[in-house]
């Protein structure tokens, strides 16, 4: 059903060409909102709809915007959207919202949005721009994901919420480990990850 | 005909255009979802008020009923000030609890919470703490229920009848007032704890002297 470049849009940022592990970008808010598995979890999504959303809405007006005022264009269509989620998140997740605060209004400073916006969308087709955008907010929201789900199980013992290590372990001597509560372990994950990511992708370098 | 894009003409236009829809977008979503909103504002602080009277919210299926339940009504402290206002409590058994609004400064941001007070306006029956950006596993351990337990039954005023509040102390050190007046800190968030305490002292000292018959002595302190 795909073609093989389609393909390569959608599932290229996953692995090869992820916008966090490769490209280096979006590192700010993955520190900041993986202490817990749902925030991160959220922040993913909100991230993935968002680029892919103004993915979708630079790539129908590429043609049009002025390429004076390119930047400006694009900055006012994310900032649009992402107040847009932020009110959503107020009115029906408010716990969440809360727990993201700040990280939600800073998406719109996320260099993964500019990225793409300047280097895809302003080139590319509507639905290869959607691809795009979509890969992108998943390969984000995949790292978001690991780093969050070690942050929480080491740091907190528990897992979206429930208690995954077993009364026992503490009565045995186990203890959490307060390091993962910090930003600076996210950044030494996000190290590992790119470590083992290189090491396995060698031979395509 | 193809248009110029790079005219300062259009350029003004379609900048004038595109600034114009967004706005009156947002300012659409805005109001469609503000009513949403304030309601779960409403909640959370209702939510708040009922941990500060130590409920348990993972057994309390209905937050929002049981606040209904037992809020009896308002004293209106200012005019201008509602969030100044004090909120009274029949629990159950019988028992009035004031509960109080509480607001201050911690590391990185604003810190607040609830406290509700017995009818002696003296004893602290339970308390409620919450914050915009503490460091998480530090700062943000105010929340949770080892740090909260401890400012329960605790008085505010000494034997002598004076005004004192509960100091948040490190762990070994005393405060002026005597050991029944403090609690421990946090460990490693030193700032967040002198917040928490700073807080206790002036709202209770000075916005609700009033309320608490605070003399202008021990408000100076």
């Amino acid at each position: 059903m795909l073609s093989q470049k389609t393909k390569e849009t959608l599932f290229g940022p996953l692995n090869v060409n992820n916008p966090v592990v490769v490209q280096v970008l979006g590192i700010c808010s993955a520190l900041a909102v993986t202490v817990q598995l749902k925030p991160a979890l959220v922040m993913g999504i909100a991230v993935t709809i968002i680029v892919a959303l103004s993915n979708v809405i630079i790539s129908l007006l590429r043609n049009t915007i002025p390429m004076r005022i390119r930047i400006i264009v694009q900055l006012v269509v994310v900032a649009a959207l992402v107040t847009l989620v932020s009110e959503v998140l107020k009115a029906f997740a408010y716990d969440v919202a809360m727990q993201l605060s700040v990280y939600i209004g800073l998406i719109i400073t996320n260099c993964i949005l500019m990225g793409r916006l300047e280097a895809f969308a302003m080139t590319n087709k509507v639905w290869d721009s959607l691809l795009d955008g979509l890969g992108n907010g998943f390969g984000y929201a995949i790292i978001l994901i690991i780093v969050a789900f070690f942050r929480e199980l080491l740091g907190s013992g528990s897992l979206l919420g429930f208690k995954v290590i077993p009364d026992s372990w503490y009565a045995a001597g186990y203890e959490n480990c307060g390091m993962m509560m910090m930003p600076a372990m996210a950044l030494i994950l996000v190290g590992c990850i790119i470590w083992a990511h290189r090491s396995l992708n060698k031979e395509e370098k | 005909m193809k248009l110029n894009t790079n005219s300062n003409v259009y350029t003004i236009v379609y900048a004038t255009i595109v600034v114009v829809i967004v706005a009156v977008l947002l300012a659409l979503a805005h109001m469609g979802l503000k009513d949403t909103q304030d309601q779960k504002v409403k909640l959370d602080q209702q939510k708040q008020m009922l941990v500060a009277l130590r409920y348990d919210l993972k057994t309390c299926p209905n937050p929002a009923a049981t606040y209904e339940e037992l809020v009896m009504d308002t004293l209106q402290m200012t005019k201008d000030n509602e969030k100044a206002n004090i909120i009274r409590f029949r629990l159950p058994n019988g028992e009035m609890k004031y509960v109080l609004r509480l607001h201050g400064a911690g590391l990185w941001g604003g810190i607040g919470g609830y406290i509700a007070m017995d009818e002696d306006k003296n004893t602290i029956y339970g308390i409620n703490f919450n914050h915009e950006s503490e460091t998480p596993g530090l700062g943000a351990l105010i929340v949770e229920k080892p740090f909260r337990e401890q400012f329960e039954g605790k008085k505010i005023r000494n034997e002598a009848g004076e005004m004192v509040s509960i100091a948040v102390m490190k762990q070994g050190k005393t405060c002026e007032a005597g050991e029944a007046y403090q609690v421990d800190a946090v460990s490693g968030a030193t700032i967040t704890s002198t917040g928490v305490s700073d807080m206790l002292r002036e709202n209770l000292c000075t916005e609700y002297a009033d309320f608490l018959n605070v003399e202008p002595k021990t408000e100076e302190e």
